[in-house]
Order: C-alpha cells, then structure tokens, then sequence
C-alpha cells in the first residue's frame, strides 16, 4: 500500500506542503535570518551580526513589558485555573440547570478578543468613572481590567476541560474512598486532583501561552496607554515593527526573543507537570 | 456521577443563577448602550436610556455606514469558510499520507507540525505579510492559502492521532479491492475521519473567525475587512471614538456567534473537550 500511496504525492501531501512551505517554514527562517539585519522590508536586508540584539537590552519598554506580561500570565493563570476548577466540581454535583449554567459560562469564548477589549472598556470605563478615573489612569487599571477580561473569557473554557477531566474519574474510586473514611478534602487533594491531572497539565499549558501570546484584548482594551505602560509582549513587538521605522531588525529581533521564551515556557510547563500525573 | 443530587442543591442553583446573571451582563450593557445617543454612554453608561436619550436605530444605521459591516461580515464569513474547508480537506488528506508512508519527509512534516504550533504569530507576522503581499496573496481568496498554511500545524497534529487509530486492515482490504488511493481516502478513511474534521472545523473557525492581526496584515484592508479590522477602524486614529456606532456594530458582530452557538453548542463543546486531550 506504500508504494502506490507514494505515488500520489502531489495529491495528498503537496499542496499542504507547499501552503505550509509559504505560510511557516519560509517566514520563519526568513525572520530569524533577518533578526540579524537591518531593514525596512523584506529585500533590502543588510546583515548586522548581533547589532538589533543588543538595541533590545537599551530598550527599556522591552524589559517593562517584559515582567508585565510575566506578572500578567501567573496572576491569570492561576486565577483562571482555580476558578475554572471550582467551578467544574460544583457543576459535576448535579445541581438544577447545570447545562444552562455551562452553556452562559462557555459563551464568551467565542467572541473575538477586539469585541471583548471594547465590551470590557464600556463597562470597566463605567465603573471607573464614579471615582474619576479610566482604564488608562495607571498601569495597574490596566493590568487588572486585562486579568478580569481574561477570566471572563476563559474560565468557561477550562471548566469545559475540568468537567470532562472529573466526569471521567470511576466513581468506583471516590467510594471507596469513601469507606476507607476519607474526608471530602482528602478525596480532592489524594484522588480527584492526581486523577485531573491530564486536563490540569492542558488548562495550565492553554492559559500560559494564551496569557504570553496575548495581543487583540491589550490592543483593544488599553492599547498600551498611559504611554506603553500597560503594554504586553508581543504588542510592544507589533509597536516596535510598525510604530517606528529603522526599528523592524529590533522588532524583530524582540520577536525571535519572544519565540524562545514561549517555547521554553510551553517545553518546561509540560514537564514539569506530565511527571505529576498517574497511570490510570 | 449526577444520579444523586447535590445537598442544598437548590442554593446552588440560585447562587449559579445570579452568577450567569452576571456572565452575560457585558453584552447586555453593550446591547442597552447601542440604542443611547453617544454622549451619553461613556457618561452614564449603566442608566436604562431615557427618552432623551433614546435613538432608535440611528446608532446602528450610522456604524453600518460608517464601516460597511455587511461587506465586512461578507468577507469574514467567506474567508472563514473556504478556509477552513481547504483545511479540512487538505490537512486530512496529508495527515493520512504521512501516517501511512514511512519516510523522512513524513516524520520530518509530523514534527515541524508539531513545532509551528508553540510559535508564536509575531515571529512571522513581519516576512509572512511581506511574502503574502509579493506572492498576491492579499485577497479573501489568497488568505486562504495564508490560512491553510498557518493553520496546518495543529490540524495535521490532531489528525494524525487519530489516523494512527485506524486499523489499516481496512485500507488494505479496499486497496486489494480494487481501489485508488483517492477511493479509499474519500470512501473509507475520511468517513471514519468525520468526529475529528468537526473537532478541526470548530477550533480553526473561532480562531480565523475573530482573527484579527494575521488579517490586517495580509489583506489589502482598504478593499477587504474583516469583523474584527472594522471594529478596530472605527476606533480610527487618535481622535475621539462615535461610542454609539461602536456599541451598535459590537452588538451585530456578537449577534453572528451566539447563533452560531446556539445551533451547534454541542458540537462545540464536544469538539473542545476532543481538541484538548489531543493538543
């Protein structure tokens, strides 16, 4: 079956191949390469060594941004993951209108993160204005407005994960738990969370990166005001590309930093936490 | 599990209650703004409007004036439906053939895959609209290849997985039959296929449905927007935003997706859940 299947290459394989070629490999060994360049578009390249590298360390809205969008991954992920968690074992309880209940908290994960920036703005902006202030007051409206943004949007989301996660645990184990006398925290600290596992090492992986990666809520919701303070990561690289010229070679080198850091984030996260989990 | 009911199950309820309550109550603000005289609603946003500040539709007819939402809404729906048909399509069809052969390029296409799914947008966004722009890609229709070709990554991933699953005695037998390669993908496989094409279909729609940078990128957005670059157009430059066309043209880009909820949440759910423990 090999043989006659190799023959319809071009069917199969090429043209995901050559979509493939055009939308990911070519732009991103083209963008490492042009890291180390200096230019205003794509032709007239001239290479620098390590110059664009170096202008990132001088950039002082880079390290800003930088620990910003640190802060704003942990404090987001664990909110949204413990909430997310706390609210999928009370919805596993078989509560009345369970379903209506997921299907309002699932919902506004379908809205695109532009929509949920200005939904967010007309309300939080609303509630700001009684103590005459805005989102863009000070960076840590900002901060908090994006991490409240974030929970609304996502908690459905991993709840989503965590139901599935706890519905799939044998109810033979929590009884017998049960019998050998154990406590409901006990269950959830010594059953239910090392059998979540799975969904857990998911959830934190999906926020982590959702977190780092973060771009159409900042933009719409503060778009880095007051003056780059409330920026994250990859809209201080959009800023840096687009906003002034003679800087796409720093941009893009802040890019190629930025790709290191989420895939030593992703790498690391599942490490660290596939080793937690249990055969079942 | 559910057979037995919750102690105090009813308070539960209750509390649940007033917190969907309080779920959906953005979008029921956005949806009470969108009908106030634009003053008015950066001032007193949470007020039922008044008489006075009542408009009617006139919110709604200046923002489709403003932004042309309907060709907007033409263009996302075209874009997000073409690609992620070719996607469907063209990603099984790989996914199969780099099951089935055993060979360098296979592995090597498996794990670049693998690979583009952790990079993030802003590494390419640079050269990928360059490219696009040289190759006239810059079109609804060009985005598509833009679109198969970005996207490729997590659904080949995903339907590799499942392809591996596949017991090959079938193909084998339909293969001995008689059959094509081409038969028995379209006949055999891809039927089996179906759970997972509408896994793919429903996470690769909610990304290119509410993308918004790679869009604004690639395409030509003097000619050609999408939902999100009109929103964000609105916003305009640095001048003040017409807070009434903005909430009215929030509310119909809401509108599209909550029906598009209500007629397949099943799906959807069933289809995240897949997506995760595959991704």
């Amino acid at each position: 079956m090999q043989k006659s299947l190799k023959k319809y290459f071009p069917i199969f394989a090429l043209p995901t191949l050559l979509a493939f070629t055009i939308g990911f490999i070519v732009p991103f060994i083209l963008g490492i390469y042009l890291s180390f360049c200096k230019f205003t578009t794509v032709t007239d390249a001239k290479f620098i060594g390590l110059g664009n590298y170096a202008k990132i360390f001088s950039d002082k809205t880079f390290g800003h941004a930088l620990w910003y969008t640190a802060l704003f991954t942990i404090v987001s992920v664990l909110l949204i993951n413990v909430l997310a968690f706390a609210v999928a074992m009370l919805l596993t309880k078989g509560i009345k209108g369970t379903n209506i209940f997921r299907t309002v908290f699932f919902m506004p994960n379908l809205i695109g993160g532009i929509v949920l920036g200005y939904i967010w703005q007309l309300l939080l902006n609303g509630i700001l204005a009684h103590f005459q202030k805005t989102l863009t007051y000070n960076s840590a409206y900002g901060f908090w407005g994006l991490v409240v943004l974030m929970c609304w949007q996502q908690i459905g989301y991993m709840m989503i994960i965590y139901i599935s996660g706890i519905q799939n645990i044998p109810g033979e184990l929590i009884e017998a738990a049960k019998i050998d006398g154990a406590t409901s925290s006990q269950i959830l600290k010594n059953v239910t969370i090392p059998m979540v596992m799975p969904s857990i090492t998911i959830c934190t992986f999906l926020t982590l990166t959702n977190g780092f990666k973060l771009f159409d809520q900042n933009l719409a919701l503060t778009n880095g005001e007051p003056s780059n303070m409330s920026e994250l990561l990859a809209l201080n690289i959009y800023n840096t590309f687009y906003g002034r010229t003679g800087f796409e070679g720093v941009g893009q080198a802040k890019a190629v930093v930025f790709f290191i850091l989420v895939a030593l984030i992703a790498v690391g996260q599942n490490y660290l936490t596939r080793r937690k989990e249990v055969q079942q | 599990m559910g057979v037995r009911k919750a102690k105090h199950g009813w308070i539960y309820t209750i509390i649940f209650g007033l917190l969907s309550i309080a779920w959906v109550f953005p979008i029921i603000l956005v949806l009470i703004n969108s009908f106030k005289k634009k003053v008015y609603i950066s001032r007193k946003p949470f007020t039922i409007p008044t008489d006075k500040m009542f408009v009617q539709w006139d919110n709604y007819v200046n923002g489709m004036e403003k932004i042309h939402f309907f060709d907007a809404f033409k263009n996302s729906l075209f874009i997000t439906v073409f690609s992620v048909a070719a996607i469907i399509l063209c990603t099984s069809m790989c996914a199969w053939y780099i099951s089935r052969v055993k060979s360098k390029f296979s592995s090597g296409m498996y794990y670049l895959c693998l690979f583009s799914m952790i990079v993030p947008f802003q590494m390419v966004m640079f050269t990928l609209s360059k490219l696009a722009n040289m190759l006239h890609l810059s079109s609804p229709v060009g985005i598509i290849l833009v679109y198969l070709g970005f996207g490729a990554g997590l659904a080949v991933f995903m339907f590799c997985g499942f392809v591996r699953s596949i017991p090959l005695e079938i193909e084998e037998a339909a293969m001995i039959d008689g059959c094509t390669p081409i038969q028995t993908f379209f006949q055999i496989v891809f039927p089996i296929l179906k759970p997972t094409c509408i896994t793919v279909a429903i996470l690769q729609a909610m990304w290119i449905w509410n993308d918004y940078l790679l869009p604004y990128l690639v395409l030509d957005i003097k000619r050609w927007k999408t939902i999100p670059i009109a929103i964000q157009y609105l916003k305009g430059g640095y001048g003040s935003v017409d807070m009434g066309a903005m909430m009215a043209m929030l509310v119909l880009a809401i509108i599209p997706i909550i029906v598009f909820y209500m007629a397949c949440q099943k799906h959807i759910i069933e289809g995240v859940v897949a997506g995760a423990v595959k991704g």
